[in-house]
């Protein structure tokens, strides 16, 4: 096939390809996203009941990545040999069109405003010695009054619903107190609570935090977006995570963009196209294309384009630029490159407590958004001077629908067995009559924590796989462990009759065998010094400046938050950019 | 392929014959799904009878008969891992199944050459090896209830391999290929009578709570329907 030419490719169907990729038909661009898994549509994917069948949606995996074709390996430490991710258990990235926008949650965040430059912000408060050797803190170079307008403007495509603090700096709502100020009311009022959620509110305010409802794009009421296209009510259902949400009421690209863009002539969708690398000229400074494997003939297909965004998954747009040779590949014992360095992920853990028999916390019933919070240990809401540890965790009751398979697998929790003689019983005590709380919270970046290409493995199309470094921390760990003790009089002032905590070990080693969470970030960050960070402040690369990498692998550290409307935000902002800067003169917006 | 019926009759009219399965008001569509021959009559299509009967009592004993209903086997278990090991899952297309397959510290996963259905193949064979040598040449279905527990116990606690496969593996692999059946809608074979669902007061397919978000407390008022319209 010979080369065609278009002015823009969105590399990845997902959240931050659609935002891009709609955005940049809008400026009049010809656009072709690339998409190496499936068509998807809430029409089929959705259709009631097949939709909400457990062992083919979360437990067999229907919407995520087949690891047949092409997965990465892992290892703890540098020394170690890296053994392949053969089987998809502790983060679960999306495949097809959609992405993980598909079958995620609906958790949707802003940004606690200190995160975006807590290198800054720690040094100004604590010192810089606070840091601890070996730590990569650094900030976003992009302040939260900055990303405002598109937080605001995510909001209101993705239709999430909560309930405000403050609104252009007057109190506005009962909302998270320890949120910034925002230009506008949420589009839709907060969710329902279930019994669980109200039970931690109330017993949370009694013990002097401060819940809140969680933002939630589920739609808690009929909705239309700012492109025209419709969602429905949410039912809780408790079919969020891992599943086509057959109510429309979850945000999706499915639901929320691709409707409106689809219909636009300038844009196509190639479905089962698997991009082998970001062409380059010759002095690795421009772009000029893609290559891609057609999945359907098997043919290797070239298109060029002037301008080529980087948005699928985050470890995926890692593994592109090493591929392609964008930027120099981090090296932890030189302490030089960029592309891979700052990899980061989330401490997240649970704790259960369990009430009288008299009461039922019907479990099954939920939304993935759902749930209420306190954030009074998130961020740097609270003093880190006297615990000599960074970062924080939300806290929450988020039920957001527990399916049978998944509730037994895991078990009845605490000391109960997991099968045989007194499974049962506990596993129908915990069904009924528990409920569990989070601690999801941030994990920082280190040296020796990265991504690289592997020296052994090779995905189905002969490319050598994404190798993981990755390691729990002392500082992550402390932290996680301090936040998970403020849990403790939570549970007993809901008056619960036993309760087990979660959290992490001194010393647990990162286990791939057990879901943790899909949050994974950084590895191709955003920043203000080309020495510590692959892309400026308006997500472009610093070698190449054609390319864009929007995506959570713009993260420098792991956040406290879900990361989902913190990719939407950038991606707007990136297009906003984009659209106003870069097309009128292309180039690098940000001297190097 | 001999069907091992007779084992399966012996299961139900123990549990026929158990006061507290009687006792237990919610499972009289048990009675009725256990009197149909139909129920009984699965082929499997995949085991061959040794392993099917290892199955069997596996299923039992992980997932046991007490006051609350039937066992694992009775609720279809064996049924729908058999039928598993012809799917993708069960050849292992949804795993990353490329070499070198190099043995690695445990909590980097799975590291096996091997898909479900060979995993299965090589561990009962080497189960049945391991009980024949410790119980006098039975196998593992021969034993009594409180040999095959002592026997299942030291595969999920203990170091050793069953062929290629460690123990332990194996036995999760059983325990929750097992859950899965007991779980699953009964389309794929388990959760006869959607027993699994009405144990946990899971209400299936429903899935539609508009109007019970907040109960305060009280439990979900309607029983379980499967995703082809069968209530229990």
């Amino acid at each position: 096939m010979c080369a065609k030419k278009v002015d823009a490719i969105v590399i990845g169907a997902g959240w931050a390809g659609s935002i891009l990729a709609k955005e940049l038909t809008e400026a009049g661009l010809s656009v072709v996203m690339l998409e190496r898994g499936d068509e998807r549509a809430t029409a089929v994917e959705g259709d009631y009941p097949s939709s909400i069948d457990e062992l083919r949606g979360a437990i067999r995996h229907r919407l995520f990545q087949n690891l047949s074709q092409s997965t990465v390996t892992i290892r703890n430490t540098l020394d170690q040999e890296a053994l392949p991710y053969r089987r998809l258990a502790a983060f679960l990235p999306g495949e097809g069109v959609g992405g993980a926008g598909l079958h995620w949650s609906g958790v949707h965040f802003r940004v606690a405003p200190d995160d975006l430059a807590l290198r800054t912000n720690v040094v100004a408060r604590y010192g810089k010695n606070f840091i601890p050797e070996g730590m990569n803190l650094q900030d976003y170079g992009v302040t939260y009054e900055e990303l405002e307008p598109f937080f605001d403007k995510a909001e209101k495509v993705f239709g999430t619903s909560g309930e405000p603090y403050t609104i252009n700096g007057k109190i506005a709502g009962n909302g998270n107190r320890f949120a910034p100020d925002r230009s506008d009311a949420f589009p839709l009022p907060a969710m329902g609570e279930v019994y669980s959620a109200s039970l931690f509110r109330s017993a949370a305010s009694n013990v002097g935090y401060h819940p809140y409802a969680l933002p939630a794009a589920n739609a808690s009421a009929q909705y239309t977006n700012p492109y025209g296209v419709q969602m429905g009510p949410c039912n809780f259902c408790g079919y969020c995570s891992g599943y086509d949400c057959y109510m429309y009421s979850k945000a999706s690209p499915n639901v929320n963009i691709l409707p409106a863009l689809r219909q636009d002539p300038k844009f196509t969708l190639i479905t089962k196209a698997h991009v082998l690398k970001v062409n380059l000229d010759a002095d690795k400074k421009k772009a000029t294309g893609v290559s891609y494997l057609d999945l359907r003939t098997r043919q290797q297909v070239e298109l060029d384009a002037d301008l080529v965004i980087i948005s699928a998954f985050q470890f995926h747009n890692v593994h592109l630029m090493l591929l392609s040779g964008i930027g120099q590949p981090y090296d932890p014992k030189q302490n030089t490159g960029t592309v891979g360095r700052n990899f980061v992920y989330q401490t997240i853990t649970t704790s259960r407590a369990w009430l009288s028999p008299k009461q039922y916390t019907n479990l099954f019933v939920g939304a993935g958004g759902a749930g209420v919070a306190i954030d009074d240990f998130n961020s740097m809401n609270f003093d880190h001077g006297p615990l000599g540890f960074v970062g924080g965790s939300p806290v929450w009751v988020n039920q957001a629908g527990v399916k049978p398979i998944a509730a037994a697998i895991g078990g009845p929790g605490g000391k109960a067995p997991t099968w045989g003689e007194g499974y049962k019983d506990a596993m129908v005590d915990t069904y009924r009559h528990s409920l569990t709380i989070d601690a999801h919270g941030s994990n920082m970046a280190y040296r020796d924590v990265y991504l690289d290409l592997d020296p052994t493995y090779n995905n189905a199309y002969g490319q050598p796989l994404l190798r993981m470094t990755f390691n729990w921390k002392d500082n992550d760990i402390r932290m996680n462990q301090y936040v998970v003790g403020k849990i403790e009089p939570i549970i007993k002032a809901m008056g619960a009759t036993k309760y087990s905590l979660g959290m992490l070990k001194d010393g647990e080693v990162f286990d791939t065998r057990r879901y943790q969470t899909t949050h994974l970030g950084g590895g191709a960050v955003m920043g203000t010094d080309p020495k510590t960070s692959c892309i400026n402040r308006y997500l472009q690369s610093w070698d190449v400046s054609n390319v864009f990498v929007i995506g959570a692998s713009a993260f420098p550290q792991g956040m406290g938050y879900n990361p989902t409307g913190m990719v939407a935000a950038l991606a707007y902002w990136a297009a906003y950019h984009i659209r106003t800067t870069y097309l009128k003169n292309p180039g690098p917006m940000v001297q190097a | 392929m001999k069907i091992p019926s007779s084992t399966r009759r012996n299961f139900t009219a123990g549990l026929l014959g158990s006061t507290s399965f009687w006792m237990y008001g919610g499972h009289k569509v048990w009675a009725d799904a256990l009197q149909s021959e139909g129920a009984l009559a699965y082929k499997p299509q995949y085991f061959n009878h040794e392993e099917w009967q290892f199955i069997n009592a596996a299923c039992a004993r992980i997932f046991p008969a007490d006051a609350h209903g039937p066992d694992g086997a009775l609720l279809g278990a064996p049924e729908f891992i058999d039928r598993q090991m012809d799917t993708p899952y069960g050849h292992g297309q949804l795993w990353y199944m490329s070499g070198p397959f190099r043995a690695g510290a445990p909590n980097l996963g799975y590291q096996l050459p091997l898909p479900p259905r060979d995993l299965y193949r090589q561990a009962i064979a080497a189960a049945n090896m391991y009980v024949r040598d410790h119980h006098q040449g039975q196998v593992f279905a021969q034993l009594a209830a409180p040999e095959q527990i002592a026997v299942l116990k030291a595969f999920e606690q203990g170091k050793m391999m069953l062929g290629d496969v460690p123990a332990h593996a194996f036995f999760e692999q059983l325990r929750q290929n097992t859950l899965e059946g007991v779980f699953s809608d009964p389309l794929y074979g388990g959760n006869k009578g959607l027993a699994g669902w009405t144990l946990l007061g899971f209400p299936g397919a429903r899935a539609d709570f508009m109007d019970w978000v907040n109960q305060k407390g009280a439990p979900y008022p309607f029983g379980p329907v499967s995703m082809s319209g069968e209530t229990a």
